[in-house]
């Protein structure tokens, strides 16, 4: 037992963390200066985009190390608090919303993420969509993205939360359709949106659920409204909640998370979405937007761990949303000829590697594979831009376009092959460290199926990724690859560049595929060095001192007695006298005191486990090799047209290709039967009750204007000017004898007014 | 003696005065109607200083005496310059002050 | 007393009559005698009240000098000698509810006013000593207004009337 008298360290605290709610204020006035002032600056606004996030990228940096400096002044057991600031914005009716920061790990290493990818994206967009039609806007919607992706990490609320996830919503509408002049590309914009947006109204019910129910304990013990993340988390592990309503609250607000992060049943949103600009795939639609149902998850972690009982026997509605997505995605990048497809499912695929984490209880494994996936990922993706703008032609059809690619695009392969390892989990690379830590925790926490959905998930990465990279990289060059580039009507989506043609240098003179140049290949190799180095920030398996980020970032179950109400807080209080092994929360509701974070199980790495998941993966690796060099390149009788022999194969097939019909149930069952009906009602409903209300107070005003009109304009009105007029005249008239020059008629009025006068005197007097 | 009686004979000439100045058509008739008028008050006056016993009726008497024939000069004057002018002296024709 | 009552009824007749005859009558010189007659009755009526003098001022500037003006002035304006027609204005009708009205208001505050009250039994003629004092004593501010008056009337009649 800690001495009861110890007390805790005050925490160091800093300026970046204090004034970290600059970090989405510096894009969104970036943003502001791109609209009103890009078109006229010489870059077209591009210089302010990358600039704004190079300066937001610095601020998150410093938040960071200070951070880090903050864990490291605190001892061993002691709850990091969050730095929080908070500004009232408006009262009403006793309730005060506020909108603040709050920054603790988690935060951090988002923060530095987004703002990382997103500089080098900015950078990637000034080469790869020069000259396109509306250059300065797509800085703009990324400029503005990214500050609503800030805006929702540091957010200490969830109203501000919400804001920045709708934000990020309308920017990825905004950039998917960025060549809207194609059909395609608007569905495909429509269709993410509309899509996110039936999850969205989980997150909504899920806030509002969270803040009835948290309100009254949060105001009583905490000092802040049933809005505020950090008291919905004490509240969730207080043992307050109503299990009912925390489970519901908690269900509302994954389903936001399937709408966002591409889980089964709503991920089909996220690979049509790849009709946008490749960086945009590459920002939004792998490394952030797409984690932010993640970090939700993350953020208001207690919520689902006491509303779904996380740690509790049996999987839940998390792992089991996370486990079917892991396969289905799996299984349909492999019937994919679009390279940004089989890197779109990839994303879904891993994300749902990460939902599972999170609900199996491995809470910093997701988070750190949020890290490390956001780095390859990223450069995936913008490997396949490089492709598309140097090689292929703007085409992204692997079997029709590329091929061979390795020996023209040194850099691009190199940097492709080592964010594939990467991916595939291959030691020593990052995804080797991030991802088997995920598949070790959940098989540790008792959820086996899931931990075996894992492993033939992991068999499925490397298999698709190495047909996938056979296909781009190998064999022999095909299509525009092979330096043939006419008829520009094929290409499908990415082809915008009507105006952008001139900007290509030497149309004429092809000059076949090439390497692409320093702005592309530059943010390549830094991504690839990440993707290579950034897994050892937190290599389990070297032991715990190389376990950096779950130090860092992993918030501490310690109960914590007395909170600040607002700004950089300190424990001021005592911890329950337990240690770290010893602490209630997640358990049981604290004796005093208040838990922020759950304790979570940890899975002692064994080198066994490892080389069963790499052996997995090395099995992958070459199966789909040999299977790629024989059907690709060889061409070899048993495997060509297998599909449409085997009648089973041939029924998987389909099945695969049409994604397992959910598009065509989603659009013409659902949308249509919702749609059709509700239309027609609304059209009728605006012909003949809408405009027949217009049509009646039109013909009612019509009719009493026209009776005002006659008889109160033309009667009264002016029958009293024109008859006050005849009266006058007709007045005067009759005085006018009066004046008549007479002298005998004035003397004989005289003498009347007198008499009359004097005989009114009479009377008076007697 | 009535007090009274010389008053309602003052009356009943300043009546008739009253009514010959409005009836009348000459001018010179008018002005002889004028005269009743301030005969009326005359005799007014000097029945009052009766009553009252005091010599200030007659003096005013006097007085309206006076102004009467200078006024009466003045008013003929007037009328033979109208007549001059206008060869009539019905006030009925001398109306330019109409309107 | 009632040789002075006799005296003025018969006198007072006279003077309404004569008074009547002059705003009636259809010819201007009977006017003119007519309103000698009212003015002569007046004089009557002064020595009655005991004013001697204002009496006899009275026909000596009235009917001696004022009279001969109208005389003149009837003569010198043509209006024919002899009867004439229409010397009463269109609207002559007018007069008589006036002058009955006026009548009616002044014979109702005479009769409220003084009733049947008597004038005092032992007035005494007031001599014409009296009356300069008072002329050329209290009054005699209006003596000398009534000098420029007079003045005044003189040189305007003769302006008035100078043939130019």
């Amino acid at each position: 037992m800690v001495a009861a008298s110890e007390t805790l360290n005050p925490l160091a605290t800093g300026w970046f963390l204090e004034n970290a709610w600059l970090i989405p204020i510096v894009p969104a006035i970036g943003f502001a200066l791109i609209i009103f002032f890009g078109k006229q600056l010489p870059k077209k606004g591009s210089e302010i985009g990358v600039l704004s996030m190079l300066v937001s990228l610095g601020l998150a940096a410093g938040a960071a190390y200070q951070w880090i400096e903050r864990v490291s002044s605190a001892s061993y057991e002691q709850f990091v608090e969050p730095v929080v600031r908070t500004w009232s914005w408006w009262t009403i009716g006793g309730v005060d919303l506020t909108i603040g920061q709050s920054i603790d790990g988690l935060a951090v290493i988002i923060l530095v993420v987004v703002t990382f990818i997103s500089t080098l994206v900015q950078i990637y967009s000034v080469e790869y969509l020069h000259g396109d039609r509306r250059y300065t806007h797509f800085f703009a919607a990324l400029t503005l993205f990214s500050a609503g992706m800030l805006a929702m990490v540091i957010a200490e609320d969830t109203i501000l939360f919400i804001l920045g996830w709708e934000i990020m919503g309308l920017c990825s509408f905004m950039l998917i359709g960025h060549w809207w002049e194609e059909g395609a590309n608007s569905r495909a914009a429509l269709k993410a949106f509309f899509t996110v947006r039936t999850g969205d109204m989980g997150l909504l019910v899920g806030v509002a659920m969270l803040y009835f129910a948290s309100n009254e304990w949060t105001t009583e013990n905490l000092g802040v409204s049933g809005f505020s993340i950090r008291g919905i988390s004490a509240w969730a592990l207080s043992g307050e909640p109503n299990s009912a309503v925390i489970t519901v609250a908690a269900i509302a607000l994954f389903i936001a998370a399937i709408g966002k992060s591409g889980q089964f049943p709503l991920h089909t949103w996220l690979p049509d979405a790849m009709a946008g600009p490749t960086p945009v795939s590459s920002l939004l639609h792998s490394s952030t937007m797409v984690v932010a149902g993640v970090f939700l998850v993350a953020r208001l972690y207690p919520v689902f761990y006491t509303g779904l009982d996380i740690l509790g026997p049996g999987g839940n509605f998390i792992t089991v949303i996370g486990g079917i997505t892991i396969v289905i995605a799996a299984a349909l990048a492999f019937v994919q000829s679009d390279i940004k497809k089989v890197l779109a499912y990839s994303t879904v695929s891993q994300l749902g590697y990460m939902m599972l984490g999170l609900g199996a209880g491995a809470w910093l494994p997701a988070v750190f594979h949020i890290f490390t996936h956001a780095f390859f990922k990223a450069c995936l993706f913008l490997g396949a831009g490089s492709i598309s703008h140097s090689a292929s032609h703007h085409s992204f059809d692997m079997k029709k376009d590329m091929g061979g690619l390795r020996k023209v695009m040194p850099i691009t392969f190199t940097t492709w092959i080592i964010s594939t390892l990467a991916l595939a989990g291959v030691f020593p690379f990052s995804g080797f460290f991030s991802k088997d830590e995920i598949i070790d925790n959940v098989g540790n926490n008792g959820y086996t199926i899931f931990m075996i959905v894992g492993l033939i998930g992991a068999f499925m990465t490397a298999a698709y990724m190495t047909r996938a990279t056979y296909l781009t990289f190998f064999g022999e060059a095909r299509g525009a690859s092979a330096g043939e580039h006419d008829d520009h009507g094929d290409h499908a989506t990415d082809h915008g560049h009507g105006d952008a043609h001139s900007a290509h240098d030497g149309h004429g003179e092809s000059r076949g595929p090439r390497e692409s140049g320093p702005l592309i290949t530059i943010p390549l190799i830094l991504l690839a060095v990440l993707a290579f180095g950034s897994g050892f920030l937190n290599a389990t398996p070297f032991g715990s001192s190389w376990e950096r980020i779950k130090v860092w970032v992993e918030p501490r179950p310690a109960v914590v007695m007395e909170v600040a109400p607002s700004g950089p807080g300190e424990s001021i209080g005592l911890p329950a006298a337990e240690g770290h092994s010893d602490t209630p929360c997640g358990k049981e509701a604290p004796a005093e005191g208040y838990c922020f974070a759950p304790k979570l199980e940890h899975a002692k790495f064994k080198w066994s486990k490892a080389f069963l998941s790499l052996g997995i993966v090395f099995a992958g690796i070459v199966i789909s090799w040999l299977l790629s060099v024989a059907l690709y390149t060889r061409r070899s009788k048993a495997l060509v047209g297998l599909t449409e022999r085997n009648k089973l194969l041939g029924a998987g097939y389909r099945l695969l290709v049409n994604k397992y019909y959910l598009d065509a149930l989603y659009e013409q069952v659902i949308v249509k039967s919702i749609v059709g009906p509700i239309a027609r009602a609304a059209y009728w409903f605006n012909q003949n009750v809408l405009d027949g209300i217009l049509h009646a107070v039109a013909r009612v005003n019509r009719a009493v204007s026209g009776w005002l009109y006659r008889n109160v304009d033309q009667r009264v009105v002016d029958g009293t000017v024109n008859n006050s007029g005849r009266a006058t005249k007709g007045l005067g008239g009759v005085l006018q004898p009066i004046q008549s020059g007479k002298v005998s008629q004035y003397g004989a009025l005289l003498f009347a007014a007198a008499a009359v006068a004097a005989l009114v005197l009479v009377i008076i007097n007697t | 003696m009535l007090v009274n009686q010389f008053l309602f004979l003052a009356a009943i000439l300043f009546c008739i005065g009253v009514y010959g100045v409005i009836a009348r058509r000459n001018a010179v008739l008018v002005l002889m109607s004028i005269e009743l008028i301030l005969n009326a008050v005359n005799l007014n006056l000097i029945a009052f200083a009766m009553r009252n016993g005091s010599p200030d009726g007659h003096t005013f008497a006097l007085y309206v005496i006076a102004v009467a024939a200078a006024e009466v000069g003045v008013g003929l004057g007037m009328v033979l310059l109208i007549y001059r002018n206008r060869k009539t002296i019905a006030l009925d024709d001398l109306s330019e002050m109409k309107g | 007393m009632v040789a002075q009552n006799i005296g003025f009824a018969l006198i007072a007749l006279v003077m309404i009559v004569g008074a009547l005859r002059v705003v009636t009558t259809s010819n201007v010189v009977h006017a003119a005698l007519w309103l000698v007659v009212v003015l002569s009755g007046a004089a009557a009526q002064y020595v009655l009240l005991a004013a001697e003098f204002v009496a006899i001022t009275q026909v000596l500037v009235y009917v001696g000098a004022v009279m001969v003006l109208f005389l003149f002035g009837t003569m010198l304006t043509r209006s024919r000698i002899g009867r004439e027609t229409d010397l009463n204005n269109p609207r002559w009708k007018w007069g008589i509810p006036v002058a009955l009205l006026l009548f009616a208001a002044m014979a109702i505050a005479l009769v409220s006013a003084f009733g049947d009250e008597k004038m005092p039994e032992d007035a005494a003629p007031v001599p014409v000593q009296v009356v300069s004092d008072q002329i050329f004593g209290p009054y005699l501010l209006p003596f000398w207004a009534l000098s420029f008056v007079l003045l005044a009337a003189v040189i305007g009649a003769i302006v008035l009337a100078r043939k130019d």
